[in-house]
């Protein structure tokens, strides 16, 4: 395997021919996601030739690069030789990863999502409150009372992984997954909790939905969170809900 | 200027080369699954590589041509013909208008490719016409065609090359020469699919890893755009381990719980959780988009450095390839 440490002990490795990972560590912290987003703002703010896209996770940062134009830009002398994509790309990481400051405290955003729970908006919020023997009002009030970390959006297009979920409403996913979960669906699944941006199938526990819309394809960014985002959930009744959807509509 | 669809077909879908840039927000790439066969179509009646085609599926659709067009066919050969007479793949067509283009049987392959001189007068979304179709978003309505939809066209551009050699063949002007498409996609009874390990390959049992390599895997009819699920011998990890969701990428070939691996495709999520044996060379992907449901593929192993060689001599021959059409259809 193609592996290179650098001295900030990030591993890099090869994700097929075109791409490549930058790993920082194996569990979810807070100190790995502030230095996968320095790295991250760093590399977009100063792409190099070929760079496509990267795409930040909970340990690791993966880079996509176009392999003839990586190539194209380096020096008529070398390329007289084979020259690697993937180590050429490598390189300018490994330097970048050596000058970069992570010291600097990271600046989040904070949005907040109306949720309307319970009811036909959340089925599954009895099933909650069961689970740890507490009543829906207490699971309301511990989800909407927590300050949750985006690390990723991934799965679906808008679709935040969300960290800091409280161990008293904590509840595993549902033996067999729904086979159509509608959009706006507010769920849990073990220590993470999520928002389902468009209708599709799935296993988490529902206990509420969002008249908010989280994917927005005709604006860009199309995602209403991104990695790094603080997300706060503020409870609503069924009126504030159907009021806010109306006006979701119009836009 | 535009074309009607009479028939809809199994699926057929507006695709380009992908949305790209957009994976940090989780909308996936989507785009053509043999991006070979649509580029080649594309440059074949003077379009940037990059210009929106029809991608054909298995039972290819009936279209009306409703005003004179340059086409090109490339990709599986799905038997295309024009009013009812076979017309040749690879080359440029001159279809006049009245025509009814249609397809039949599946010779080779299970993909057909159309572009149009001019391309698709359609909307990009997010930087790309394709057809997201969870999403619901780009290509015609953000859905496969359906009968009666009415593509509207965009007029090729003066300075695109001209239409030379004139050969009549069936009732359709042509060129005398075609794209040797053998460089770029071929079709075979046992396919072979190059791979480099994958992230998690060191995780799996040696005798797992032994399988992959050496065993037929049957490409299964739950098979799409977004994968393709295999059958065969059952692939494990040497002790269970929960994996956190990572990006993954086209040609990453997941292996879930139940052992049976999937590779994944053009409409594949943009992370994933399952580990990675091993991942399919960008170069093969378009010969993996031409395997039906039910047949048979072997994986073969190669390093980096021999996958990057491949990639990079297949996008020179591509360029000379642009230089050689534009050369034939300029002259």
């Amino acid at each position: 395997m193609n592996q290179t440490v650098t001295k900030a002990s990030a591993v890099i490795s090869p994700l097929g021919d075109s791409a490549l990972v930058i790993t920082f560590g194996d569990s979810i912290q807070y100190d790995i996601h502030k230095q996968i987003k320095t790295y991250k703002d760093s590399i977009e703010l100063n792409p190099f030739p070929g760079f496509v896209e990267c795409v930040p996770a909970f340990t690791n940062l993966t880079i996509f690069y176009n392999p003839p134009e990586v190539v194209a830009a380096v020096g008529k002398k070398q390329k007289k030789e084979f020259v690697s994509p993937f180590e050429v790309v490598s390189s300018i990481i490994q330097s970048k990863l050596e000058n970069e400051q992570t010291e600097k405290e990271l600046n989040h955003r904070t949005v907040s999502i109306p949720v309307c729970y319970g009811g036909e908006y959340g089925p599954d919020l009895e099933y909650v409150a069961r689970h740890h023997n507490i009543t829906p009002e207490e699971v309301i009030s511990i989800h909407s009372e927590g300050e949750y970390l985006a690390y990723m959006i991934g799965f679906a297009p808008g679709f935040p992984f969300l960290g800091g979920l409280s161990e008293k409403i904590a509840t595993p996913r549902r033996p067999s997954p729904r086979t159509s979960i509608p959009a706006g669906s507010v769920g849990i699944a073990g220590m993470q909790t999520g928002v389902y941006p468009i209708s599709t199938p799935g296993g988490w526990q529902l206990i509420g939905q969002t008249p908010i819309k989280l994917f927005l394809p005709e604006q860009n960014p199309p995602s209403l969170l991104q990695a790094g985002d603080i997300v706060k959930f503020k409870p609503i009744s069924k009126e504030e809900y159907q009021e806010l959807q109306a006006k979701e509509g119009e836009k | 200027m535009s074309i009607r669809v009479n028939k809809a077909g199994l699926l057929t879908s507006i695709q380009d080369l992908g949305r790209r840039g957009f994976q940090q927000h989780g909308v996936i790439i989507s785009g053509a699954m043999d991006s070979y066969s649509l580029r080649i179509a594309n440059l074949l009646v003077g379009n940037d590589e990059k210009e929106a085609g029809l991608e054909v599926t298995l039972m290819g659709p009936t279209l009306e041509i409703e005003s004179d067009c340059l086409v090109a066919i490339t990709g599986g050969d799905l038997t295309p013909s024009v009013n009812g007479k076979p017309v040749p793949m690879w080359k440029p067509l001159f279809i006049p208008k009245g025509s009814t283009l249609s397809f039949g049987p599946c010779k080779t392959g299970c993909r057909s490719y159309l572009s149009v001189a001019g391309g698709f007068s359609i909307d990009e979304v997010l930087n790309s016409k394709s057809t997201y179709l969870r999403g619901e978003i780009g290509g015609y309505k953000g859905r496969a065609l359906q009968t009666d939809d009415v593509l509207p066209l965009s007029a090729p551009a003066a300075s695109k090359p001209a239409f030379l050699s004139n050969e009549l063949i069936n009732g359709v002007y042509t060129s005398s020469w075609s794209v040797n498409y053998k460089e770029f996609v071929h079709f075979t009874k046992k396919p072979s699919v190059r791979v480099m390990n994958g992230s998690q390959f060191d995780l799996f049992t040696a005798e797992s890893k032994s399988h992959f390599m050496k065993e037929p895997f049957k490409v299964s009819n739950q098979s799409d755009r977004m994968g393709y699920r295999m059958d065969g011998p059952s692939l494990q990890l040497q002790e269970k381990k929960e994996l956190l969701s990572e990006a993954v990428s086209q040609g990453s070939v997941q292996v879930p719980p139940d052992g049976n691996p999937i590779i994944l495709l053009a409409d594949r999520q943009t992370t994933g959780g399952y580990p990675k044996i091993a991942q399919v060379i960008t170069a093969d992907l378009p010969l993996l988009a031409q395997i039906k449901p039910g047949e048979s593929i072997y994986f073969s192993h190669i390093l980096l450095h021999e996958a990057e060689k491949i990639y990079l001599e297949k996008e020179q021959l591509l360029q000379e390839l642009k230089i050689a059409i534009n050369l034939a259809s300029t002259k």
